[in-house]
């Protein structure tokens, strides 16, 4: 079963909530695909993910860098932006396939624009502006949600505590 | 060694160009290839070579032969190599590595690694022969900010950076949604010198008292939210003077910060570097606020204040000014064996000792 669900982000406070909820529930080899335009708050969430785990270093904007790689948490996180990468290749070069396989959890910003090159079994987030500066709206669609009793991975469990 | 002078390579691949440059005494540059100018349809032995962007496999030896050739030396004549082993992309830095290394393993030459953000603020050196460690350099680029002591040629201190978007990102993301094209950093330079730049305030954000960090996402978030509460009203916006408007935001941000490093580092000058130094706007305005300074200085008696600034070519990211930073590293004798490694997220502060295996 598949779960969705879409809740009402009222500013940065509820952004960070979440991500901290995400980080706490978060399995190894999860893959977290963060689909929005320009500012939803794509990375300002996987800031709150890599507090969540515990991690320290300061969380950039991986536009330029395509990944980063941070080690120091209760799980490796591997946060990509795939917002300039141009071929498959680029990817490849960048050894995506062994981080998807990794011990860590993967978050992608601008996922959309690779679908084709996803596993089938991730957790889909869409960001989107609301009505105010501050508001966004999050629609979570995830196989790895409560569907599976004993099973508590993924934002999906995340948010039905 | 050519008539008497000391001959550098500098090979950079470390994002989008593939550029290498050829230096006579660490500061006379021969030659400068930068793949993405050269024109496409110059033809190259009977074939024309396919120049794109990160495609620095194809692009290297064909840059290379142009780098020798265009400064009229041969590779026997070189005197050491210097090569970006980070930070950046893996793929794009292992090319450049691989090549290098490639070469001193066949000639014999020296190898040296380079930080690529060490470069980018040595590029200052090229033609500021006076300039020398201490000073302070504020670094703007597509993929970094930092406020950074330059202490030695290999010695560096941060004192700030940006915590989420660097400065050519966030303008390169709102280039996209007021719909200039990729790169978008020059197109909202020149359509800003249209526009008014106290149009709307953008959202400038300084983080906490004295800190010199950034953060440019909040200005960038701004900028989209003005565009669509405007459209969602139906109402037509002025592209030039968001563009101004936008600039100013940051540019304030940058002067400011910039300002109270020297402050308080008490540093007598600043060298800017990076792709985004090439910008026009911030050129004038750090120099304004510099002269300013400057002024200010001399009639208490004290010495001058300085802004040094490479010619747009040794902003971008290009081969000269990771010659310039092999040439003073080699000085040093902090020389690279054939084992360097890349380092995608190599620290400027923490990081330098890994290039010396
Ligand atoms: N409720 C909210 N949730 C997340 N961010 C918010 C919220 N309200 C305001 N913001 C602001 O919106 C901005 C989001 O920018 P961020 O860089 O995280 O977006 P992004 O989706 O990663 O953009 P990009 O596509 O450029 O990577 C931040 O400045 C953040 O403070
Ligand atoms: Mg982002």
């Amino acid at each position: 079963m598949i779960y969705s669900e879409t809740i009402k982000l009222k500013g940065p406070e509820d952004t960070e909530a979440l991500g901290r909820k995400i980080a706490e529930s978060a399995l190894p080899g999860e893959v977290y695909a963060l689909v929005g335009d320009l500012g939803t708050g794509k990375t300002t969430l996987v800031q709150a993910v890599a507090r969540g785990l515990g991690i320290e270093s300061k969380i950039l904007s991986p536009t330029f860098t395509i990944v980063q790689e941070y080690d120091e948490g209760r799980l490796p996180l591997y946060h990509f932006d795939v917002y300039r990468v141009s071929s498959e290749d680029d990817l490849f070069e960048l050894g995506f396939d062994e981080y998807l396989e990794g011990r860590g959890i993967c978050l992608i910003e601008w996922a959309d624009l690779i679908e084709e090159l996803l596993p089938e079994d991730i957790c889909a987030i869409f960001l989107d502006y609301g009505a105010s500066e501050d508001e966004r709206y999050c629609r979570i669609v995830s196989p790895l949600g409560p569907a599976e009793p004993g099973k508590k991975g993924g934002a999906a469990a995340a948010e039905e505590k | 060694m050519k008539n008497g002078k000391h001959i550098t390579m500098g090979i950079e691949s470390s994002c989008d160009e593939t550029a290498i440059a050829v230096l006579a005494d660490g500061r006379e540059v021969l030659s400068n290839i930068i793949s993405s100018q050269i024109e496409i349809h110059k033809e190259y032995g009977g074939v024309v070579p396919e120049i794109a962007s990160r495609h620095h496999l194809k692009n290297i030896p064909f840059v290379f032969d142009q780098a020798l050739e265009e400064a009229g030396v041969s590779l026997a004549e070189v005197d050491e190599i210097g090569v970006t082993a980070g930070p950046g992309l893996a793929g794009a830095l292992l090319m450049g590595t691989a090549y290098a290394k490639a070469i001193c393993a066949a000639s014999g030459k020296p190898l040296v690694g380079v930080h690529h953000i060490q470069a980018h603020i040595l590029a200052n050196l090229l033609e500021h022969p006076e300039l020398e460690p201490p000073f302070l350099s504020l670094v703007v680029s597509g993929g970094h900010t930092i406020l950074v002591e330059v202490r030695g040629y290999n010695e560096f201190k941060v004192l700030g950076s940006t915590r989420d978007d660097a400065v050519g990102e966030a303008y390169d993301k709102v280039a996209r949604v007021i719909g200039l094209g990729y790169p978008g950093g020059p197109k909202v330079d020149k359509l800003a010198r249209e526009g008014n730049p106290h149009a709307h305030e953008f959202k400038r954000v300084y983080l906490e008292k004295d800190s010199l960090d950034f953060s440019f996402s909040g200005t960038k978030t701004a900028v989209i939210n003005y565009l669509h509460s405007e459209e969602q009203r139906g109402n037509e916006v002025n592209p030039a003077d968001v563009a101004a408007s936008f600039q100013e935001a940051v540019i304030e941000v940058l002067v400011n910060k910039a300002m109270t490093a020297l402050d308080i580092t008490g540093y007598k000058g600043l060298a800017l570097a990076g792709g985004v130094a090439s910008n026009s706007a911030l050129r004038a305005r750090l120099q304004a606020a510099i002269d300013e300074r400057s002024r200010k200085s001399v009639r208490k008696g004290g010495p001058e204040i300085r802004l040094w600034i490479p010619s747009p070519i040794f902003c971008t990211d290009n081969g000269a000014m990771v010659a310039v930073a092999a040439y003073e590293k080699a000085k040093l004798g902090l020389f690279t064996g054939l084992r360097l490694d890349v380092w995608p997220n190599l620290d400027l502060e923490t990081g330098l000792d890994k290039l010396e295996v």
